[in-house]
């Protein structure tokens, strides 16, 4: 595994929707390299043959029937809550 | 506090008004900032509600007339939901979690919402964009986190039970810095719709009280599965627990980095449960001293998903131009605190192709070598015990520019997390200098009743 860069850090954040300053990128990469170091101690552990746990609930597959529920919020509702909307739509900005 | 002295006030002629109004003036007046906003038009209409119904003799719920306080990342009506983050310093849920639904057909009245980290990314709630809690037992110290709003609420009585949701430990550590009764139950167990998503495999909602009978009773109102949360599972209240109890303590958490006075309490805890008749023998999970690192990168994978849905677009903080790609990273930038940044960047990274593998895949792959050591040391032990963090409650500002030391505090409650078991701290003692310290119980999944029950062999203890 490599030292990150202050360029990878840069990066990650463009990837992440995110503006950061030189400076805030330098303590970012700091910081970020000790966090990523604690994590090589992972390396000790043998995993041959073991398989990756993603969920412990023990649920599959969970189903319901495709039918519209009435959650009690309508659109209305959720609009009041977007910055601009207009004709019943959130308004956004360019996108193309 | 606890609910049964509500009771007690209700039976002895107060109203639910007069208790209301009481709990809602004790939240105004809070020393701690451990409470962010009181939602008081609501909960008065909720009290005389109930006041009308126990009149007429209706049936009013298992919790009538009793307030609390809910942690400000779940979703509450005629009030605002915050995470205390300043991407959602004025958002207003347009619908309430099913926990708040749960408890308020119960008769709980919710009266304000309490502090936290932002978005529950942290472990002293310094990182709330509202500023920090206060410990209740010095000024000077964490509250613990996420959840030291609601912890230090119901140690300040200011109301008996609060509302707390635990990822890693944001419930049991502030619980344990606090001197109160923390309740992780089972994953899965309590429905997360209308929850602020931090770490979808592991956030469970919670509960903070003083006494483990009010955890209990408002655990039992709040469990169950839930149509709007696909990942709830049922647990059921099993017989009684048979005794004397096989007692577990866990070697990898009584190391010598713990602090000495923490020790000594959990020693003192060990003693206590042999006194009473119970068996208490040491057991090793060798791969415990790994789960922080599995836990952060894990955790960071997942957060940095569910909060990538925060555009400015269509709920929280907007900070719009021309360009929508400007209006991202603006929103984002401004909305974040830097914790949240640091998770996401890391999140980012451990998924980003050339990593993921040795980093996401490795992690979880590591925990399922934890949930087998904790499987095979419940084929011989009832429940296991040990510390709540290493520490009791540390000063404000100590750790807050080395985010790695800020983890090593969680260090022996994300065990319990990545794993989904059920984990609670009680309060056991105090150190020297007055602060509270709590001993952490972990049982296996779905024993979240057995859990509680075992847990009064201690009750007495924090005298």
């Amino acid at each position: 595994m490599n030292a990150i860069s202050i360029n990878d850090v840069k990066h990650l954040a463009t990837l992440s929707a995110l503006s950061i300053t030189d400076q805030e990128a330098e303590q970012m990469r700091t910081q970020l390299s000790e966090i990523l170091g604690y994590f090589e101690q992972l390396n000790e552990v043998d995993t041959t043959g073991i398989e990756p746990t993603y969920q412990v609930g023990g649920l599959e597959n969970v189903m319901r029937t495709d039918t519209i529920k009435d959650y009690g919020v309508n659109r209305e509702d959720l609009l009041r809550s977007a910055p601009a909307s207009e004709s019943g739509q959130v308004k956004v900005g360019r996108v193309l | 506090m606890t609910i049964g002295e509500i009771r007690d006030s209700l039976r002895s002629g107060s109203s639910v008004v007069s208790i209301v109004e009481a709990a809602i003036q004790r939240a105004k007046d809070d020393p701690y900032n451990a409470v962010l906003e009181v939602i008081e038009k609501r909960a008065l209409a909720c009290a005389k509600d109930i006041d009308r119904k126990r009149a007429n003799g209706e049936d009013v719920g298992r919790l009538a007339g009793v307030p609390f306080l809910a942690k400000d990342n779940i979703l509450t009506l005629d009030s605002r939901t915050t995470a205390s983050a300043h991407m959602l310093d004025t958002f207003v849920a347009p619908y309430q979690a099913t926990v708040i639904d749960k408890l308020e057909a119960e008769g709980a009245i919710c009266i304000g919402k309490t502090n936290l980290d932002a978005f529950a990314h942290g472990g002293s709630t310094e990182n709330s964009f509202f500023g920090p809690t206060k410990n209740i037992a010095d000024a000077e110290r964490v509250a613990g986190g996420s959840s030291g709003g609601s912890a230090v609420a119901v140690a300040a009585g200011i109301v008996p039970f609060a509302l707390g949701s635990d990822t890693g430990g944001s419930i049991r550590q502030p619980a344990s810095y606090n001197g109160v009764v923390g309740l992780k139950p089972t994953y899965g167990s309590v429905s997360r719709y209308g929850v602020v998503a931090m770490a979808s495999s592991t956030d469970v909602v919670g509960t903070i009280t003083t006494t483990l009978d009010d955890a209990t009773l408002v655990y039992d109102c709040l469990r169950g599965v839930d149509v709007h949360d696909s990942t709830t599972v049922s647990v059921e209240k099993i017989p009684a627990i048979k005794t004397p109890l096989n007692i577990g303590i866990i070697q990898e958490f009584m190391s010598s980095s713990v602090d000495p006075e923490v020790t000594q309490l959990v020693q003192a805890a060990v003693a206590w449960a042999k006194e009473a008749g119970h068996r208490v023998v040491p057991v090793s999970l060798p791969t415990l001293p790994y789960a922080l690192a599995v836990y952060y990168i894990v955790i960071p994978a997942e957060l940095s998903s569910n909060l990538a849905r925060y555009d400015g677009l269509r709920y929280g903080l907007s900070r719009t131009t021309d360009s929508i790609q400007e209006s991202y990273h603006s929103s984002r930038s401004e909305g974040f605190m830097d914790e949240n940044k640091r998770r996401i960047l890391i999140g980012n990274y451990v998924l980003s192709s050339g990593y993921y593998d040795a980093y996401y895949k490795k992690a979880q792959t590591v925990r399922t070598l934890i949930i087998n050591d904790f499987a095979k040391a419940f084929e011989s032990y009832d429940i296991l015990i040990g510390p709540v963090a290493p520490t009791p409650a540390f000063r404000l500002g100590e750790n807050i520019n080395d985010p790695l030391q800020m983890y090593m505090a969680d260090i022996m409650t994300v065990p319990a997390s990545l794993a989904g078991l059920p984990a609670i701290s009680i309060p056991v003692g105090r150190t020297a200098a007055g602060l509270p310290v709590g001993l952490q119980i972990l049982s296996p999944m779905r024993s979240d009743f057995a859990l509680l029950e075992a847990a009064k062999i201690w009750e007495g203890m924090n005298g």
